[in-house]
Protein backbone atom coordinates (compact mmCIF):
# COMPACT_ATOMS: atom_id res chain seq x y z
CA UNK A 1 0.00 0.00 0.00
CA UNK A 2 2.46 2.70 -1.17
CA UNK A 3 0.43 5.39 -1.79
CA UNK A 4 1.84 8.56 -2.41
CA UNK A 5 0.32 11.59 -1.39
CA UNK A 6 1.18 14.31 -4.56
CA UNK A 7 -0.82 17.25 -3.30
CA UNK A 8 -2.93 18.62 -1.02
CA UNK A 9 -6.56 16.90 -1.67
CA UNK A 10 -8.00 19.63 0.06
CA UNK A 11 -7.79 23.08 0.66
CA UNK A 12 -5.98 23.67 4.48
CA UNK A 13 -8.05 26.02 6.03
CA UNK A 14 -7.18 29.62 6.06
CA UNK A 15 -7.81 29.98 9.91
CA UNK A 16 -4.33 30.16 10.90
CA UNK A 17 -4.64 29.39 14.46
CA UNK A 18 -6.63 26.28 15.19
CA UNK A 19 -5.39 24.92 18.24
CA UNK A 20 -7.65 22.79 20.88
CA UNK A 21 -7.51 23.77 24.54
CA UNK A 22 -8.89 21.57 27.20
CA UNK A 23 -9.32 22.82 30.30
CA UNK A 24 -10.53 20.87 33.36
CA UNK A 25 -12.76 18.83 31.60
CA UNK A 26 -14.98 16.94 33.94
CA UNK A 27 -17.10 14.42 32.26
CA UNK A 28 -19.80 11.63 34.49
CA UNK A 29 -22.36 9.47 33.42
CA UNK A 30 -25.09 7.89 35.55
CA UNK A 31 -23.44 4.78 36.62
CA UNK A 32 -25.20 0.97 36.93
CA UNK A 33 -25.21 1.62 40.66
CA UNK A 34 -26.01 4.65 42.81
CA UNK A 35 -22.60 6.35 42.41
CA UNK A 36 -21.82 8.04 39.09
CA UNK A 37 -19.41 7.13 37.19
CA UNK A 38 -16.82 9.58 37.12
CA UNK A 39 -15.26 8.85 33.16
CA UNK A 40 -13.19 12.34 33.01
CA UNK A 41 -12.14 14.06 36.52
CA UNK A 42 -9.73 17.45 35.25
CA UNK A 43 -8.41 16.56 31.93
CA UNK A 44 -5.86 19.78 30.68
CA UNK A 45 -4.60 18.95 26.99
CA UNK A 46 -3.49 21.94 24.77
CA UNK A 47 -2.57 20.84 20.64
CA UNK A 48 -1.43 23.59 18.65
CA UNK A 49 -2.22 24.95 15.07
CA UNK A 50 -1.28 21.85 12.88
CA UNK A 51 0.18 19.51 15.59
CA UNK A 52 -0.57 15.97 16.45
CA UNK A 53 -1.23 15.53 19.91
CA UNK A 54 -1.77 11.29 20.72
CA UNK A 55 -3.58 10.52 23.41
CA UNK A 56 -3.00 6.76 25.26
CA UNK A 57 -4.45 4.96 27.72
CA UNK A 58 -6.07 1.77 29.63
CA UNK A 59 -9.23 1.07 27.67
CA UNK A 60 -12.08 2.49 29.47
CA UNK A 61 -10.16 5.49 30.41
CA UNK A 62 -12.57 8.38 29.22
CA UNK A 63 -10.56 8.53 25.70
CA UNK A 64 -13.66 8.20 23.42
CA UNK A 65 -15.56 10.73 25.50
CA UNK A 66 -12.55 13.06 25.37
CA UNK A 67 -12.70 13.49 21.75
CA UNK A 68 -16.59 13.28 21.71
CA UNK A 69 -16.69 16.57 24.00
CA UNK A 70 -14.11 18.28 21.41
CA UNK A 71 -15.98 17.39 18.48
CA UNK A 72 -18.61 18.70 20.35
CA UNK A 73 -21.37 16.17 20.33
CA UNK A 74 -21.06 16.36 24.13
CA UNK A 75 -20.80 18.44 26.86
CA UNK A 76 -18.26 18.75 29.64
CA UNK A 77 -20.28 18.92 33.78
CA UNK A 78 -16.98 20.76 34.66
CA UNK A 79 -14.15 22.73 32.67
CA UNK A 80 -14.06 24.32 29.16
CA UNK A 81 -13.31 22.71 25.76
CA UNK A 82 -12.01 25.25 22.90
CA UNK A 83 -11.44 24.97 19.65
CA UNK A 84 -9.88 27.65 17.82
CA UNK A 85 -11.08 30.18 20.58
CA UNK A 86 -14.48 29.30 20.09
CA UNK A 87 -16.70 27.19 22.95
CA UNK A 88 -20.32 26.51 21.61
CA UNK A 89 -20.49 23.01 20.16
CA UNK A 90 -21.91 24.30 17.47
CA UNK A 91 -18.96 26.14 16.48
CA UNK A 92 -16.63 23.17 17.86
CA UNK A 93 -19.07 20.74 15.52
CA UNK A 94 -18.06 22.70 12.54
CA UNK A 95 -14.67 22.95 13.10
CA UNK A 96 -13.68 19.21 13.64
CA UNK A 97 -14.02 16.40 11.75
CA UNK A 98 -14.92 13.48 13.73
CA UNK A 99 -13.79 9.97 13.02
CA UNK A 100 -14.78 7.06 15.26
CA UNK A 101 -13.35 3.97 16.03
CA UNK A 102 -15.78 1.59 13.89
CA UNK A 103 -15.67 2.46 9.75
CA UNK A 104 -19.71 3.22 10.07
CA UNK A 105 -19.81 3.25 6.28
CA UNK A 106 -23.20 3.06 4.75
CA UNK A 107 -23.79 0.11 3.55
CA UNK A 108 -26.09 1.11 0.57
CA UNK A 109 -23.44 3.29 -0.13
CA UNK A 110 -20.74 2.85 -2.78
CA UNK A 111 -17.07 3.78 -1.64
CA UNK A 112 -17.12 6.99 -3.49
CA UNK A 113 -20.80 7.93 -2.06
CA UNK A 114 -19.54 7.15 1.08
CA UNK A 115 -16.68 9.27 0.72
CA UNK A 116 -18.98 12.25 -0.55
CA UNK A 117 -21.45 11.62 2.33
CA UNK A 118 -20.32 14.40 5.12
CA UNK A 119 -19.55 16.89 1.96
CA UNK A 120 -22.96 16.23 1.10
CA UNK A 121 -24.32 16.92 4.84
CA UNK A 122 -23.07 20.11 4.24
CA UNK A 123 -25.61 20.72 1.33
CA UNK A 124 -23.41 20.02 -1.53
CA UNK A 125 -25.09 18.68 -4.06
CA UNK A 126 -24.47 15.31 -4.45
CA UNK A 127 -23.21 15.10 -7.72
CA UNK A 128 -21.15 17.74 -6.81
CA UNK A 129 -19.73 15.59 -3.83
CA UNK A 130 -19.30 12.38 -6.02
CA UNK A 131 -16.77 14.50 -8.06
CA UNK A 132 -15.06 16.26 -5.71
CA UNK A 133 -14.23 12.63 -3.78
CA UNK A 134 -13.23 10.83 -6.75
CA UNK A 135 -9.83 12.55 -6.95
CA UNK A 136 -9.22 11.75 -3.66
CA UNK A 137 -10.17 8.24 -4.33
CA UNK A 138 -7.54 8.17 -6.34
CA UNK A 139 -4.96 9.43 -4.81
CA UNK A 140 -5.47 7.19 -1.73
CA UNK A 141 -5.55 4.26 -3.75
CA UNK A 142 -9.13 2.91 -4.15
CA UNK A 143 -9.24 3.91 -8.17
CA UNK A 144 -11.44 1.56 -9.82
CA UNK A 145 -13.16 0.89 -6.42
CA UNK A 146 -15.65 3.78 -6.74
CA UNK A 147 -18.98 1.64 -7.45
CA UNK A 148 -17.35 -1.17 -4.73
CA UNK A 149 -19.92 -1.52 -2.06
CA UNK A 150 -18.31 -1.10 1.83
CA UNK A 151 -18.78 -5.35 2.39
CA UNK A 152 -16.93 -6.02 -0.97
CA UNK A 153 -13.88 -4.04 0.28
CA UNK A 154 -10.92 -4.81 2.43
CA UNK A 155 -10.45 -3.53 6.58
CA UNK A 156 -7.85 -1.14 5.57
CA UNK A 157 -10.18 -0.44 2.42
CA UNK A 158 -12.66 0.71 4.24
CA UNK A 159 -10.89 2.92 6.93
CA UNK A 160 -9.49 4.70 4.11
CA UNK A 161 -13.07 5.51 3.09
CA UNK A 162 -13.75 6.77 6.16
CA UNK A 163 -11.01 9.10 6.38
CA UNK A 164 -11.50 10.32 3.24
CA UNK A 165 -15.36 11.13 4.40
CA UNK A 166 -13.25 13.06 7.55
CA UNK A 167 -11.04 15.13 5.47
CA UNK A 168 -13.34 16.00 2.16
CA UNK A 169 -15.37 18.73 4.43
CA UNK A 170 -11.70 20.31 4.86
CA UNK A 171 -11.93 21.23 8.53
CA UNK A 172 -9.12 22.28 10.13
CA UNK A 173 -9.20 20.35 13.50
CA UNK A 174 -9.46 15.96 13.22
CA UNK A 175 -10.40 14.06 15.91
CA UNK A 176 -8.92 10.41 15.45
CA UNK A 177 -10.81 7.53 17.49
CA UNK A 178 -8.18 4.82 17.17
CA UNK A 179 -8.45 4.47 13.53
CA UNK A 180 -6.88 1.27 13.08
CA UNK A 181 -7.76 -0.71 16.03
CA UNK A 182 -9.91 -2.96 13.99
CA UNK A 183 -7.26 -3.68 11.43
CA UNK A 184 -4.50 -6.65 11.89
CA UNK A 185 -1.15 -5.70 12.34
CA UNK A 186 0.22 -5.74 8.37
CA UNK A 187 -2.38 -3.19 7.60
CA UNK A 188 -2.14 -1.29 10.53
CA UNK A 189 1.01 -0.50 9.94
CA UNK A 190 0.85 0.35 6.37
CA UNK A 191 -2.23 2.43 7.43
CA UNK A 192 0.04 4.44 10.09
CA UNK A 193 2.49 5.19 7.19
CA UNK A 194 -0.11 5.97 4.83
CA UNK A 195 -1.77 8.64 7.71
CA UNK A 196 2.00 10.23 8.20
CA UNK A 197 2.23 10.97 4.92
CA UNK A 198 -1.74 12.81 4.61
CA UNK A 199 -0.54 14.67 7.20
CA UNK A 200 2.84 15.61 6.16
CA UNK A 201 1.23 17.03 2.77
CA UNK A 202 -1.81 18.26 4.67
CA UNK A 203 -1.19 19.47 8.02
CA UNK A 204 -4.22 19.45 10.30
CA UNK A 205 -4.55 19.57 13.85
CA UNK A 206 -5.09 16.68 15.02
CA UNK A 207 -6.21 14.50 18.56
CA UNK A 208 -4.99 10.98 17.75
CA UNK A 209 -6.83 8.81 20.40
CA UNK A 210 -5.15 4.87 20.39
CA UNK A 211 -4.23 2.63 23.56
CA UNK A 212 -1.17 1.72 21.29
CA UNK A 213 1.99 3.20 22.81
CA UNK A 214 3.79 2.39 19.83
CA UNK A 215 1.24 4.11 17.17
CA UNK A 216 0.85 7.39 19.22
CA UNK A 217 4.82 7.57 19.51
CA UNK A 218 5.03 7.25 15.67
CA UNK A 219 2.41 9.38 14.68
CA UNK A 220 2.40 12.38 17.13
CA UNK A 221 4.44 15.16 18.27
CA UNK A 222 3.51 14.72 21.62
CA UNK A 223 1.74 12.20 23.70
CA UNK A 224 -0.49 12.55 26.05
CA UNK A 225 -1.02 9.41 28.46
CA UNK A 226 -4.10 9.35 30.58
CA UNK A 227 -5.08 7.32 34.04
CA UNK A 228 -7.33 4.43 33.95
CA UNK A 229 -10.86 5.97 35.12
CA UNK A 230 -11.12 8.01 36.18
CA UNK A 231 -9.19 9.56 33.47
CA UNK A 232 -6.50 12.19 34.18
CA UNK A 233 -3.15 12.97 32.14
CA UNK A 234 -0.69 11.43 34.01
CA UNK A 235 2.10 12.69 31.82
CA UNK A 236 2.94 14.44 28.47
CA UNK A 237 5.65 13.14 26.60
CA UNK A 238 7.16 15.11 23.52
CA UNK A 239 8.72 13.21 20.75
CA UNK A 240 11.96 14.41 19.43
CA UNK A 241 11.79 13.35 15.99
CA UNK A 242 10.62 15.24 12.91
CA UNK A 243 7.40 13.63 11.19
CA UNK A 244 6.78 11.86 9.03
CA UNK A 245 9.32 9.36 10.64
CA UNK A 246 10.74 6.59 9.04
CA UNK A 247 9.22 2.99 10.65
CA UNK A 248 12.54 1.36 11.62
CA UNK A 249 14.57 4.67 12.32
CA UNK A 250 11.53 5.10 15.05
CA UNK A 251 11.71 1.76 16.11
CA UNK A 252 15.03 1.70 16.78
CA UNK A 253 16.19 4.94 18.17
CA UNK A 254 17.02 5.34 21.61
CA UNK A 255 15.20 8.75 22.52
CA UNK A 256 11.89 6.99 21.78
CA UNK A 257 12.78 3.49 23.21
CA UNK A 258 13.00 5.39 26.76
CA UNK A 259 9.57 7.46 26.15
CA UNK A 260 7.76 4.26 25.07
CA UNK A 261 9.47 2.80 28.08
CA UNK A 262 8.31 5.70 30.08
CA UNK A 263 4.79 5.33 28.85
CA UNK A 264 4.09 2.02 29.64
CA UNK A 265 5.34 2.07 32.79
CA UNK A 266 2.97 5.18 33.36
CA UNK A 267 0.19 3.33 31.95
CA UNK A 268 1.23 -0.13 33.89
CA UNK A 269 1.42 1.32 37.39
CA UNK B 1 -33.20 -24.66 -9.51
CA UNK B 2 -32.78 -26.86 -6.75
CA UNK B 3 -34.18 -25.20 -4.79
CA UNK B 4 -37.50 -25.25 -6.21
CA UNK B 5 -37.20 -29.10 -5.95
CA UNK B 6 -38.33 -29.65 -2.77
CA UNK B 7 -41.58 -27.74 -3.27
CA UNK B 8 -42.19 -29.05 -6.36
CA UNK B 9 -42.23 -32.33 -4.75
CA UNK B 10 -43.73 -31.30 -1.86
CA UNK B 11 -46.98 -29.92 -3.85
CA UNK B 12 -47.21 -32.85 -5.90
CA UNK B 13 -47.77 -35.12 -3.10
CA UNK B 14 -50.57 -32.96 -1.68
CA UNK B 15 -52.39 -33.38 -5.28
CA UNK B 16 -51.90 -36.32 -4.57
CA UNK B 17 -53.05 -36.83 -1.18
CA UNK B 18 -56.18 -34.60 -1.94
CA UNK B 19 -57.19 -36.72 -4.78
CA UNK B 20 -56.73 -40.01 -2.83
CA UNK B 21 -58.76 -38.49 -0.21
CA UNK B 22 -61.43 -36.71 -2.71
CA UNK B 23 -61.88 -40.68 -3.96
CA UNK B 24 -62.29 -41.90 -1.11
CA UNK B 25 -66.63 -43.67 -0.90
CA UNK B 26 -67.10 -41.88 2.42
CA UNK B 27 -65.74 -38.61 1.49
CA UNK B 28 -68.84 -36.28 0.39
CA UNK B 29 -68.28 -35.13 -3.30
CA UNK B 30 -70.04 -31.79 -1.60
CA UNK B 31 -67.33 -31.47 0.96
CA UNK B 32 -64.50 -32.46 -0.99
CA UNK B 33 -64.07 -31.43 -4.56
CA UNK B 34 -61.18 -33.79 -6.54
CA UNK B 35 -58.03 -31.73 -8.37
CA UNK B 36 -59.57 -32.79 -11.56
CA UNK B 37 -62.86 -32.04 -10.66
CA UNK B 38 -62.04 -28.34 -9.75
CA UNK B 39 -59.28 -27.96 -12.90
CA UNK B 40 -62.79 -28.86 -14.84
CA UNK B 41 -64.09 -25.87 -13.02
CA UNK B 42 -61.50 -23.40 -14.10
CA UNK B 43 -62.18 -25.04 -18.10
CA UNK B 44 -65.72 -24.24 -17.32
CA UNK B 45 -66.21 -20.96 -15.04
CA UNK B 46 -63.32 -19.98 -16.69
CA UNK B 47 -64.92 -16.27 -17.66
CA UNK B 48 -67.05 -15.92 -14.25
CA UNK B 49 -63.58 -16.66 -12.66
CA UNK B 50 -61.25 -14.45 -14.35
CA UNK B 51 -63.50 -11.69 -14.19
CA UNK B 52 -64.16 -11.68 -10.26
CA UNK B 53 -60.38 -12.69 -9.66
CA UNK B 54 -59.68 -9.00 -11.38
CA UNK B 55 -61.89 -7.23 -9.00
CA UNK B 56 -60.74 -9.13 -5.80
CA UNK B 57 -57.31 -7.99 -7.26
CA UNK B 58 -58.12 -4.45 -7.87
CA UNK B 59 -59.45 -4.42 -4.03
CA UNK B 60 -55.78 -6.15 -2.79
CA UNK B 61 -53.88 -3.71 -5.24
CA UNK B 62 -55.17 -0.21 -4.35
CA UNK B 63 -55.94 -1.53 -0.58
CA UNK B 64 -52.28 -2.27 -0.44
CA UNK B 65 -51.06 1.09 -1.78
CA UNK B 66 -53.38 3.30 0.60
CA UNK B 67 -52.05 1.48 3.55
CA UNK B 68 -48.12 1.51 2.30
CA UNK B 69 -48.82 5.50 2.06
CA UNK B 70 -50.59 5.40 5.19
CA UNK B 71 -48.25 3.15 6.86
CA UNK B 72 -44.99 4.35 5.60
CA UNK B 73 -46.48 8.33 6.83
CA UNK B 74 -47.67 7.12 10.44
CA UNK B 75 -44.54 5.15 11.20
CA UNK B 76 -42.05 8.17 10.38
CA UNK B 77 -44.68 11.06 11.78
CA UNK B 78 -44.30 7.99 14.92
CA UNK B 79 -40.29 7.94 14.56
CA UNK B 80 -40.12 12.09 14.65
CA UNK B 81 -41.81 12.53 17.45
CA UNK B 82 -42.18 10.67 20.76
CA UNK B 83 -45.25 12.47 21.87
CA UNK B 84 -47.46 10.99 18.82
CA UNK B 85 -45.67 7.63 19.30
CA UNK B 86 -46.01 6.99 22.94
CA UNK B 87 -49.67 8.99 22.27
CA UNK B 88 -50.90 6.61 18.97
CA UNK B 89 -48.47 3.63 19.81
CA UNK B 90 -51.37 1.94 22.10
CA UNK B 91 -54.32 2.82 19.27
CA UNK B 92 -51.79 0.96 16.55
CA UNK B 93 -52.10 -2.15 18.71
CA UNK B 94 -55.82 -2.01 18.86
CA UNK B 95 -56.38 -1.34 15.25
CA UNK B 96 -54.46 -4.43 14.88
CA UNK B 97 -56.85 -6.50 17.86
CA UNK B 98 -60.07 -5.51 16.58
CA UNK B 99 -61.79 -8.63 14.52
CA UNK B 100 -61.88 -7.36 11.26
CA UNK B 101 -65.02 -10.09 10.55
CA UNK B 102 -67.12 -8.09 13.04
CA UNK B 103 -66.02 -4.99 11.52
CA UNK B 104 -66.56 -5.64 8.03
CA UNK B 105 -70.44 -5.51 7.76
CA UNK B 106 -70.62 -1.94 9.75
CA UNK B 107 -68.17 -1.06 7.28
CA UNK B 108 -70.30 -2.15 4.43
CA UNK B 109 -73.22 -0.41 6.15
CA UNK B 110 -71.39 2.86 6.34
CA UNK B 111 -69.71 3.13 3.04
CA UNK B 112 -72.45 1.15 1.13
CA UNK B 113 -71.77 -2.10 -1.39
CA UNK B 114 -69.27 -0.52 -3.56
CA UNK B 115 -65.40 -0.58 -3.21
CA UNK B 116 -64.98 1.84 -0.72
CA UNK B 117 -65.09 -1.05 2.17
CA UNK B 118 -63.09 -3.83 0.81
CA UNK B 119 -60.42 -0.95 0.41
CA UNK B 120 -60.88 0.15 4.23
CA UNK B 121 -60.86 -3.38 5.38
CA UNK B 122 -57.80 -4.48 3.32
CA UNK B 123 -55.75 -0.98 4.39
CA UNK B 124 -56.88 -1.76 7.84
CA UNK B 125 -55.65 -5.53 8.01
CA UNK B 126 -52.04 -4.19 6.22
CA UNK B 127 -51.44 -0.99 7.99
CA UNK B 128 -50.51 -2.80 11.04
CA UNK B 129 -47.57 -4.68 9.69
CA UNK B 130 -46.12 -1.78 7.69
CA UNK B 131 -46.26 0.51 10.26
CA UNK B 132 -44.85 -1.34 13.22
CA UNK B 133 -42.62 -2.72 11.11
CA UNK B 134 -40.88 0.55 9.17
CA UNK B 135 -41.04 2.20 12.73
CA UNK B 136 -38.87 -0.79 13.68
CA UNK B 137 -36.53 -0.17 10.79
CA UNK B 138 -35.71 3.18 11.67
CA UNK B 139 -35.34 2.86 14.72
CA UNK B 140 -32.44 0.38 14.60
CA UNK B 141 -30.11 2.85 13.28
CA UNK B 142 -27.09 2.57 16.03
CA UNK B 143 -26.64 5.66 17.99
CA UNK B 144 -23.03 5.94 16.32
CA UNK B 145 -24.57 6.70 13.30
CA UNK B 146 -26.16 8.95 14.07
CA UNK B 147 -23.85 10.73 16.31
CA UNK B 148 -21.39 10.78 13.18
CA UNK B 149 -24.00 12.43 10.99
CA UNK B 150 -24.97 15.20 14.22
CA UNK B 151 -20.88 15.62 13.62
CA UNK B 152 -20.84 16.52 9.63
CA UNK B 153 -23.65 19.20 10.48
CA UNK B 154 -26.61 16.91 8.69
CA UNK B 155 -30.22 18.22 9.38
CA UNK B 156 -32.75 15.99 10.16
CA UNK B 157 -34.02 15.32 6.97
CA UNK B 158 -30.75 14.69 5.93
CA UNK B 159 -30.39 12.20 7.97
CA UNK B 160 -33.70 10.87 8.00
CA UNK B 161 -32.96 10.56 4.22
CA UNK B 162 -29.54 9.63 4.01
CA UNK B 163 -29.27 6.87 6.68
CA UNK B 164 -32.94 6.15 8.66
CA UNK B 165 -34.95 5.23 5.29
CA UNK B 166 -32.33 3.21 3.35
CA UNK B 167 -31.41 1.31 6.78
CA UNK B 168 -35.05 0.63 7.21
CA UNK B 169 -35.92 -0.21 3.57
CA UNK B 170 -35.30 -3.85 4.64
CA UNK B 171 -38.20 -4.22 7.53
CA UNK B 172 -40.14 -1.88 4.95
CA UNK B 173 -40.20 -4.77 2.25
CA UNK B 174 -40.61 -7.79 5.60
CA UNK B 175 -43.92 -5.43 6.94
CA UNK B 176 -44.77 -5.52 3.02
CA UNK B 177 -44.65 -9.51 2.87
CA UNK B 178 -46.73 -10.24 5.60
CA UNK B 179 -49.33 -7.13 4.64
CA UNK B 180 -49.49 -8.55 1.17
CA UNK B 181 -50.54 -12.18 1.71
CA UNK B 182 -53.23 -11.07 4.58
CA UNK B 183 -54.37 -8.10 1.86
CA UNK B 184 -56.18 -11.06 -0.17
CA UNK B 185 -58.19 -12.51 3.39
CA UNK B 186 -59.32 -8.81 3.77
CA UNK B 187 -60.49 -8.53 0.61
CA UNK B 188 -62.77 -11.73 1.01
CA UNK B 189 -63.69 -10.84 4.36
CA UNK B 190 -65.28 -7.62 2.55
CA UNK B 191 -66.60 -9.28 0.19
CA UNK B 192 -68.42 -11.27 2.46
CA UNK B 193 -69.69 -8.53 4.30
CA UNK B 194 -71.43 -7.48 1.07
CA UNK B 195 -70.14 -7.42 -2.16
CA UNK B 196 -72.14 -8.13 -5.70
CA UNK B 197 -68.61 -9.22 -7.44
CA UNK B 198 -65.16 -10.52 -6.48
CA UNK B 199 -63.92 -13.92 -5.98
CA UNK B 200 -64.85 -13.75 -1.80
CA UNK B 201 -68.39 -13.34 -2.77
CA UNK B 202 -68.22 -16.39 -5.65
CA UNK B 203 -66.83 -18.25 -2.83
CA UNK B 204 -69.65 -17.85 -0.17
CA UNK B 205 -72.05 -17.84 -3.10
CA UNK B 206 -70.90 -21.00 -4.63
CA UNK B 207 -70.85 -22.75 -1.09
CA UNK B 208 -74.60 -21.86 -0.72
CA UNK B 209 -75.15 -23.42 -4.35
CA UNK B 210 -73.34 -26.39 -3.38
CA UNK B 211 -70.76 -25.79 -6.84
CA UNK B 212 -68.05 -26.96 -4.53
CA UNK B 213 -65.40 -27.21 -7.48
CA UNK B 214 -66.49 -24.07 -8.51
CA UNK B 215 -65.31 -23.01 -4.38
CA UNK B 216 -62.28 -24.86 -4.38
CA UNK B 217 -61.57 -22.92 -8.00
CA UNK B 218 -61.83 -19.74 -6.21
CA UNK B 219 -59.98 -21.05 -3.20
CA UNK B 220 -56.87 -21.60 -5.35
CA UNK B 221 -57.04 -18.68 -7.37
CA UNK B 222 -56.71 -16.24 -4.09
CA UNK B 223 -54.47 -18.23 -2.84
CA UNK B 224 -52.03 -18.42 -6.21
CA UNK B 225 -52.95 -14.37 -5.98
CA UNK B 226 -51.54 -13.79 -2.51
CA UNK B 227 -48.37 -16.05 -3.16
CA UNK B 228 -47.88 -14.07 -6.58
CA UNK B 229 -47.81 -11.09 -4.38
CA UNK B 230 -45.54 -12.27 -1.67
CA UNK B 231 -42.79 -12.90 -4.46
CA UNK B 232 -43.54 -9.78 -5.99
CA UNK B 233 -42.32 -8.09 -2.67
CA UNK B 234 -39.56 -10.38 -2.43
CA UNK B 235 -38.45 -9.42 -6.01
CA UNK B 236 -39.00 -5.62 -4.88
CA UNK B 237 -36.85 -5.84 -2.21
CA UNK B 238 -33.96 -7.66 -4.13
CA UNK B 239 -34.08 -5.13 -6.74
CA UNK B 240 -34.06 -2.12 -4.08
CA UNK B 241 -31.50 -3.58 -1.76
CA UNK B 242 -28.81 -5.16 -3.28
CA UNK B 243 -26.82 -4.05 -0.45
CA UNK B 244 -28.54 -6.23 1.74
CA UNK B 245 -28.01 -9.62 -0.15
CA UNK B 246 -24.17 -9.21 -0.60
CA UNK B 247 -23.76 -8.00 2.90
CA UNK B 248 -25.05 -11.50 3.78
CA UNK B 249 -23.06 -13.63 1.46
CA UNK B 250 -19.75 -11.59 2.32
Amino acid sequence: MQTKVVAPAVEPSSEGETSVAVRGVRRAFRGTHREPLVALAGVDLHVGANEVLGVVGPSGCGKSTLLELVAGLQEPDGGSVEVAGRSPAKARRELCAFMPQRDLLLPWRDALGNAALALECQGVPRGEARSRAAPLLERFGLGGFEAARPAQLSGGMRQRVAFMRTLLPGRPVLLLDEPFASLDSITRASMQAWLADALATEPRTVLLVTHDVEEALFLSDRVAVLSARPGRVVQELEVPMPRPRDRRAAVTDPALARLRERALEVLGS
Amino acid sequence: MRRWLPASALLLLFLGAWAWLASLPSVDDLTLASPAEVWGAFGDDRDLLLDNARVTLVEVLLGLAISIVAGVSFAVAMHLSRTLRDATYPLLVASQAVPIVVLAPIFVLAFDYGMGPKLAIVALICFFPITVNVLDGLRSVEQDHLKLMRSFGASRVRTLRSVEVPAALPSFFSGLRVAATVSVIGAVFGEWAGADEGLGRLVLLGNNQLQTPRVYAGVVLLTLMAVALFTLVTLLERLTCPWNRTERTA
